[in-house]
């Protein structure tokens, strides 16, 4: 059984149908890649798979227990971190404190009104650690917001791992990139692989089909063609879209 | 906060500020005002660090914390003549009711925020002070509740008398040093830093595992209960409880003092906030009945040039963005 599965997914807002009958199932240590045109439904999909929104209908379950309309705070707490399309960060932070507080040990600590916050030696070797997987190292002083906007990525990366997930949901982690970037990204997606299941929704194709086990496409919140990058290369979408011409 | 960087629990800044404070009765006559300012300006100070750790911390605009002073002013004085008159009992009884106050606004209230969170503080705030109007068996209503007594403060064997103003003031000093110390402990302790996290992003704070809607609520009990405090002393201090301390434009009051100061960027700005206030008050009040015309002005002026308060004045221009735990 997958690691995570979702069943037959509906949701609405108000009488617009923007998820009808979604459902997917993420593998425990592969790549999943979710592609599809803008306004698909995508971003809608990650947001009910991860507490966001309820769905109207259908089942979310996760490691064999239905995790289905639970809190975002219940359902990260269980291990699944995401990172966000538009930028969400703790601006005011610095780099060092905004994986800091999304370290487990902190949010366990999170009551204590008196104690000394991050003096623990093993937490900042720990986010020192996430902040070298994601090539910040060098940034740890600095306050987020000031960041150039590929590091903010980078970042918005590292919050998501600091977690330390079992299964990570990365929504357009390219977006805004140049080709530098990308190619960093690629590489740092590439590294988790074997560490954490992922699930990402990339338009950049290149990026996708050279990293995916497997990969679904979404339109007008359907899944309309799923399988391995070599069996998507053929799929009329994946074709006629006008990334199609790796095919 | 820096990676690997400790805050230490005493600072330089602050053992300046309870110095320079615990020196007020010795000169505070010779430049024209007297010893019950002293006093006044000491429980506004913690009312507003109380009231900051709200809105400069945890970024709650609430506009209705008049209520919990108020409770807290009720507390002390019904404690003392219905129950026990001990001071640290009443003092209890007016922290435990204005954090029960808190709590009752909590529960309603914490899955808001922004402008919405502060609509519902001043309707709260509104309600509790209608209350307190109203009920003119238990408050005096209007009247309000006289005669509260200024108790001595009983340390086993030992106990002082606290009826004279200079006395009372060294008794506030020593609790306004105990709630500075707890509160610059509390904001920069884990619970400190997810408020201030929460503050930033309530969004992202929750898809990393926090129960946002618990640290709302236990920050607002907080700062009420301590509030109530500042409102014990306050009865105590006035000999008296009235409703008006709850009314919109006493909570108005102390957000001005808070803004004023640069609460939003610094941790003792809501002190300095509070002594300009007052003194504006009396100096300025001493000229002209309108003194508020002038003071808010002031806070015009300021929110328009300084956003920061007159707390970013000390600050570097570099570091005086917002962060409110320097
Ligand atoms: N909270 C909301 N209320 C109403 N409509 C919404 C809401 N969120 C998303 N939508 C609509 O749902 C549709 C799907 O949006 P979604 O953001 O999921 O698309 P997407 O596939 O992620 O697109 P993109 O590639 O541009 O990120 C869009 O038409 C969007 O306008
Ligand atoms: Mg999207």
């Amino acid at each position: 059984m997958a690691l995570f599965e979702a069943r037959e997914l509906h949701l609405r807002f108000g009488d617009r149908v923007v998820l009808e009958n979604i459902s997917l199932a993420f593998e425990a240590g592969c790549l999943s890649g979710i592609m599809g045109p803008n306004g698909a439904g995508k971003t809608t999909c990650f947001n009910v798979l991860t507490g966001r929104y309820r769905p109207d209908r259908g089942r979310v379950m996760f490691d064999g227990a239905d995790i289905t309309g639970r809190s975002p705070q219940a359902i990260a707490r269980l291990g699944i971190a995401r990172s966000f399309q538009l930028m969400n960060l703790f601006d005011e932070f610095t780099v060092f404190e905004n994986v800091a507080i999304a370290l487990p040990q902190t949010r366990k600590r999170g009551a204590d009104p008196i104690g000394v916050a991050y003096g623990d030696a093993a937490l900042v070797a720990e986010v020192h650690e996430i902040l070298d997987t994601v090539g910040l190292g060098e940034r740890v002083d600095q306050i987020a917001k000031s960041l150039p906007y590929g590091e903010r990525r980078a970042l918005e990366i590292a919050v998501a791992l600091a977690s330390r997930p079992k299964l990570l949901f990365l929504d357009e982690p390219t977006a805004g990139l140049g080709s530098d970037g990308r190619a960093r990204l690629a590489e740092l997606v590439h590294r988790l692989k074997g560490q954490v299941t992922l699930v990402v929704i990339e338009h950049d194709m290149e990026f996708l089909f050279s990293l995916a086990d497997v990969i679904s496409v979404i339109h007008w919140g359907q899944v309309i063609a799923q399988g391995s990058p070599a069996e998507l290369r053929t799929n009329p979408w994946v074709k006629n879209s006008n990334l199609g011409k790796l095919a | 906060m820096r990676s690997g960087h400790r805050v230490p629990t005493l600072t330089p800044a602050m053992i300046a500020i309870w110095a320079a404070f615990a020196t007020v009765p010795l000169w505070i006559e010779h430049i024209g005002l007297y010893q019950y300012l002293g006093v006044e300006i000491l429980i506004f100070a913690t009312y507003a660090l109380a009231y900051n750790l709200v809105l400069g911390h945890s970024g709650l605009p609430s506009f209705g914390h008049g209520a919990f002073f108020g409770l807290g002013a009720y507390g002390f004085g019904l404690a003392q003549f219905h129950l026990v008159a001990d001071l640290w009992f009443c003092l209890g009884a007016a922290v435990a009711a204005a954090a029960l106050g808190g709590a009752i606004v909590a529960a309603f209230i914490s899955h808001r925020r922004g402008i919405y969170y502060s609509l519902l503080t001043i309707a709260f705030g509104q309600v509790f002070w209608f209350i307190a109007i109203k009920s003119h068996a238990i408050t005096g209503g209007e009247d309000g509740l006289l005669k509260i007594a200024r108790l001595p403060a009983r340390l086993g064997v030992v106990s002082f008398d606290l009826t004279h103003n200079i006395s009372l003031f060294y008794f506030v000093l020593a609790v306004f040093v105990a709630v500075s110390l707890l509160l610059w402990r509390l904001v920069h302790s884990p619970f400190g830093r997810v408020l201030k996290a929460i503050k930033q992003n309530e969004t992202r704070a929750r898809f990393v595992g926090y129960d946002v809607w618990r640290y709302k609520a236990a920050v607002l009990v907080l700062s009420a209960g301590l509030s109530g405090l500042a409102g014990g002393l306050f009865a105590m201090a006035q000999s008296s409880a009235f409703p008006d301390v709850m009314s919109l434009h006493y909570s108005g009051y102390i957000v001005m003092m808070t803004l004023v100061g640069g609460g939003l960027v610094t941790f003792w700005g809501p002190v300095l906030g509070a002594i300009v206030f007052l003194l504006a008050r009396d100096v300025i009040g001493a000229f002209t009945t309108g003194w508020m015309l002038w003071f808010g002005m002031l806070f015009v002026a300021l929110v328009v040039y300084r956003p920061e308060g007159l707390g970013g004045l000390f600050l570097r221009p570099a570091r005086a963005k917002p962060a409110a735990a320097k």
